[in-house]
């Protein structure tokens, strides 16, 4: 009984939270409501026992993604007002569509019943289970591949991160290595012979 | 006990607002990743609820993928933004018509 009022609970807290993050006056607002509602979606993973994702979330979501996000929020400096003017006259259009959206999603769900899939309890965890342990086997063995090509995909990422957003000064005086070690001494130092004056 | 409906109402409805998120910040390129972020949120979560009431750890793996794929989505979509703000100095999207699209 316990877990479904929690359920409820951070239910009810992320879709707030995520009405906040598309209402929001303030990109940085909205940015820190995601970060709410990425909370709360961890904590509902827990209560459905995906304990490894439910912390990836936290540590992938909240960590680097959200940071990222407001670091660029707060980098650009955006006109919010002017981003703003105009969004009245969509509100009908946002509300049908989302009417839609969840009628449809409710009609399939709640209405007919998944279409007749009684799935009502989950299947009872064996004592000795380990999400982690389980889903690393599955990831090692059967999904080795494509994990690779996932750290391959993540690497292009960051590459093309940094190629995209790295800025190349013009003007500046960066020392040349390989040239400041080829030198040798006779490039730089002349000896010059000349005589010795007289004392007097 | 949690039922697999509830977690179904509770990703439509998060997809939903999301979807209505991406109309009313139409202008605010941001704000529109961010809303993509939920669309993902929301997909995740249908995969986790029948991973669960199925038994079956695919749907999991699969989250692992998605969070993966939308991680370097969100890094290059910034990286990208932080480029245009310093070529145009500004992220509205009605001005991101050079391709005349």
């Amino acid at each position: 009984m316990f877990p479904t009022v929690l359920f409820f609970v951070f239910a009810a807290v992320l879709v707030g939270a995520a009405f906040g993050v598309i209402l929001a006056r303030n990109p940085v607002h909205s940015a820190l409501l995601l970060v709410l509602a990425f909370f709360n979606s961890a904590v509902i993973w827990l209560l459905l026992d995906a304990e490894f994702l439910a912390i990836v979330l936290v540590l992938v979501y909240v960590g680097a993604v959200m940071v990222l996000f407001l670091f660029v929020v707060m980098m650009l400096n955006v006109n919010v007002e002017e981003l703003r003017k105009g969004i009245a006259g969509y509100w009908p259009v946002a509300v049908a569509v989302a009417g839609f959206v969840v009628f449809a999603m409710l009609n399939v769900i709640v209405v007919r019943h998944l279409g007749g899939i009684t799935l009502h309890t989950a299947p009872p965890l064996p004592a000795a289970y380990s999400n982690t342990r389980t889903l690393g086997t599955a990831l090692f063995t059967r999904y080795a591949y494509p994990a690779q090509v996932a750290a391959i995909i993540l690497l292009v990422a960051s590459v093309a991160a940094i190629v995209l957003t790295l800025r190349r000064r013009t003007g500046g005086k960066p020392q040349n290595i390989a040239q400041q070690v080829a030198v040798r001494a006779r490039d730089r130092v002349r000896l010059v012979k000349m005589q010795g004056e007289k004392g007097p | 006990m949690i039922t697999l409906t509830d977690v179904l109402a509770l990703s439509g409805i998060l997809f939903a607002i999301a979807v209505a998120g991406i109309f009313l910040n139409r202008k605010n390129i941001i704000v529109l990743l961010m809303c993509i972020e939920l669309m993902l949120l929301a997909v995740n979560f249908n995969f986790i609820a029948f991973s669960r009431f199925l038994g079956d750890i695919n749907g999991q793996i699969f989250v692992f993928f998605i969070m993966t794929v939308a991680a370097a989505e969100a890094a290059i979509g910034l990286a990208i933004l932080v480029v245009l703000f310093r070529e145009r100095r500004s992220i509205n999207v009605e001005d991101l018509d050079t391709l005349k699209g």
